[in-house]
């Protein structure tokens, strides 16, 4: 098993809100591993939307992603990318 | 139609945000709380059939959520249809999941009792985050909860008609897009909700739809269940639950008043404000969403003398983008039956913007950090919006206005990033209008004092009556005991009015009003005395004002005017301006006294 491990900063103005978090799940959601979140202390599973609002991560807040699993590698560019694009908002 | 219960009569008094008069049943749209069992499961045995059921509801809630964002989707609903996907999400969420599930087999509850201990751990849980925005992310869940409580109950019918064929008046306690997408709108009268305001969904659709609304009631489902009679008044904000027949009549009266002036008004819609000397004033209308269009146009709008864009902003959690401007600006520019659009840039503060670096609150917001200031600051927001609005300037004719001008620096600055922003479209191809008209508001005070050297600046001038005068007189708009200080009327007033007019036409601008004055019609020969080009008003302020133009003259308009700027006091200039309207129009000020 695999695991990626990799610190992100939050790049879009308006940090982990509803959208950008319902992105997230939309994309832990196609992969096999397992994904923890992990902002000031405090972890989340990287499927729950709920979860992942309540890290309330603002602009420039980082973000330690952990993935488990076969397609850890996969799934993390997906993530990173989404971070990297500002998960398509300005 | 209930028996039990006495038919006490309730008035409650909310914002109204739709006109009109509505008079029909009750319908309690989403009782979440009302008519939902709570009980425990007295046998282990129950507890498997509880959890499917549970689980039942929730494939039944995704279904109709899909089916809604399709619907959606498909009528190019411009709100957010992301919100949806969110909720889905929300629905599908293992954790939110296995936590009711997990109080069903723990504590024997049933699904419904299961779910409100759910929705109260994540209250709970929000409501400790410092984020405004996050923290208020749980009425997702709230919304969420609901819907599967109603598929809980059965009654996944979303809304039933069960009153008959009649209209109803929908009472809720507030309306998302999901919601009103469901309706039957052609069954419904009017709209009373707990909360929401003048930019709440709620309010864009009914008027929209010319639906009398009133909002921010509070508790009003509280007091009223399905079947009650009431009565919706969306212009004075109120709402009578079960009228005792004396008012009923009197209401019902009302309505027909208010529906015949309609009727009648809407003739003077189509034609032109000339006055008996041939004198022709522009007429254009104060719009702030783009559903709004049809009704100014039926109602005699000329053109759109003022788009106010401050919604795009308002109702999302993210910048809007170049794309969402223009979209929106499109709709309007490119409506055949209208002259120009006016469209306003943006007039906020940082406060509405989520994630903007949180400042200190401001102690006077009004006069704070906000509109063109902001926007000077902020250049990049800026940008985008200008960017759009130069592109839209292609496809129809297009005005641009700025506002809270108070200097001749600022002006220049706008125009310097205006003139940037063309550069950059027409280095990157994009087709523009060879030009686009500048104007300012004319709301703070120095600007009506520099109105000479601003009309060498801009194309046109656009008076914004309601901060003018709460500028000039030091009247906080909000304060409700400087109420009675709130003074079109008074002599300082009109002479700043009258001096910009001047200087705008000594510099051979056009001078336009787009604020509250504009379209009162107490004012209309006041203002056509001073000689201004166009008034820009609510849609349902035009037929009148129209009517009284073409029923006056600018000889008579210029008498009353020099009469009243002959007073010292503001109460002799009401007193005068008053007894000759009423003397002169006695047909148009007669419904107002009753």
């Amino acid at each position: 098993m695999t695991e990626e491990i990799r610190t992100l900063k939050l790049k879009n103005k308006l940090g982990l809100h509803a959208r950008s978090a319902a992105a997230i799940v939309k994309v832990v959601q196609q992969f096999e591993s397992k994904i923890y979140i992990e902002h000031n202390g405090q972890t989340v599973e990287g499927d729950s939307i709920l979860d992942i609002l309540t890290l309330a991560c603002p602009y420039g807040g980082t973000l330690t992603i952990k993935a488990q699993g076969v397609d850890a590698p996969a799934v993390m560019a997906e993530l990173e990318k989404l971070v990297e694009n500002k998960f398509g908002e300005a | 139609m209930s028996d039990d219960r006495t038919n006490k009569t309730f008035v409650l008094k909310g914002v109204g945000v739709s006109p009109g008069i509505a008079i029909g049943r009750c319908y309690r749209f989403d009782p979440l709380d009302s008519q939902i069992s709570f009980y425990k499961l007295n046998d282990a045995s129950l507890i498997p059939g509880e959890v499917l059921r549970f689980k039942k509801a929730l494939k039944e809630s995704e279904q109709q959520l899909l089916e809604i964002q399709r619907n959606l989707k498909k009528e190019k609903v411009t709100e957010p249809v992301y919100i949806i996907d969110v909720h889905i999400l929300i629905l599908k969420d293992k954790i939110f999941i296995n936590r009711t599930i997990s109080y069903i087999r723990n504590q024997g509850v049933n699904a419904e009792w299961a779910l409100r201990m759910t929705l109260d751990h994540y209250k709970q849980i929000f409501e400790g985050v410092k984020d405004a925005y996050i923290s208020s992310r749980v009425s997702d869940v709230q919304y969420v909860v609901q819907r599967v409580l109603r598929n809980l109950s059965g009654e996944q019918k979303e809304v039933t008609w069960e009153v008959g064929d009649d209209g109803v008046i929908i009472v809720s306690r507030d309306l998302s897009p999901a919601d009103t997408a469901q309706m039957k709108l052609d069954k419904i009268f009017g709209f009373a909700t707990d909360s929401g305001g003048r930019t709440s969904h709620t309010a864009i659709v009914a008027r929209s739809l010319e639906l009398p609304a009133v909002v921010g009631l509070d508790d009003i489902t509280r007091f009223v269940h399905t079947g009650d009679e009431i009565i919706v008044d969306g212009t004075s904000g109120l709402v009578v639950i079960n009228p005792y027949p004396d008012m009923l009549r009197r209401y019902e009266e009302k309505k027909r008043h208010y529906d015949a002036a309609k009727d009648e008004y809407l003739k003077y819609g189509k034609l032109p404000a000339v006055t008996l000397d041939n004198y022709h004033v522009g007429i254009g209308c104060n719009i702030e969403f783009v559903e709004e269009i049809p009704s100014a146009i039926v109602h005699g709008a000329e053109n759109i003398g003022l788009y106010r864009t401050e919604f795009l902003y308002i109702y999302r959690e993210d910048l809007p983008s170049e794309e969402d401007h223009f979209n929106n600006y499109r709709q309007v520019v490119t409506e055949k039956n209208l002259a120009w659009s006016t469209i306003r840039t943006f007039d906020l503060g940082g406060d509405k913007f989520p994630n903007y670096q949180k400042q200190s609150k401001e102690l006077n917001p009004q006069m704070g950090m906000r509109a063109i200031r902001f926007c000077l600051k902020e250049v990049e927001i800026f940008k985008t919006q200008l960017r759009a609005i130069w592109r839209v300037s292609a496809l129809g004719k297009t005005k641009i206005l700025f506002p809270m001008i108070s200097s001749v620096d600022e002006i220049r600055e706008a125009k310097k990033l205006l003139e940037e922003t063309r550069q950059e479209l027409i280095d990157e191809g994009v087709k523009i209008a060879p030009e686009i008209e500048i104007g300012v508001m004319i709301e703070v005070p120095a600007a009506v004092v520099i109105a000479d050297k601003l009309a060498r600046e801009v194309d046109f001038f656009s008076i914004g009556t309601n901060d003018l005068i709460q500028y000039s007189l030091a009247i906080d708009r909000a304060n409700e005991r400087l109420t009675f200080m709130y003074e079109p009327l008074h002599p300082a007033v009109l002479r700043l009015i009258k001096n910009v007019v001047d200087m705008a036409h000594k510099a051979n601008i056009h001078v336009a009003m787009c604020g509250e004055m504009a379209g009162d019609p107490l004012c209309v020969l006041i203002l056509l005395g001073m000689e201004l080009d166009e008034l820009s008003m609510n849609h349902l302020a035009i037929p009148r004002i129209k009517k009284i133009i073409r029923e006056s003259t600018m000889k008579e308009s210029k008498l009353l005017l020099k009469k009243a700027l002959s007073f010292n006091t503001a109460s002799e200039v009401r007193a005068c301006v008053h007894d000759y309207m009423i003397k002169r129009f006695p047909d148009e000020f007669k419904i107002e006294e009753d």
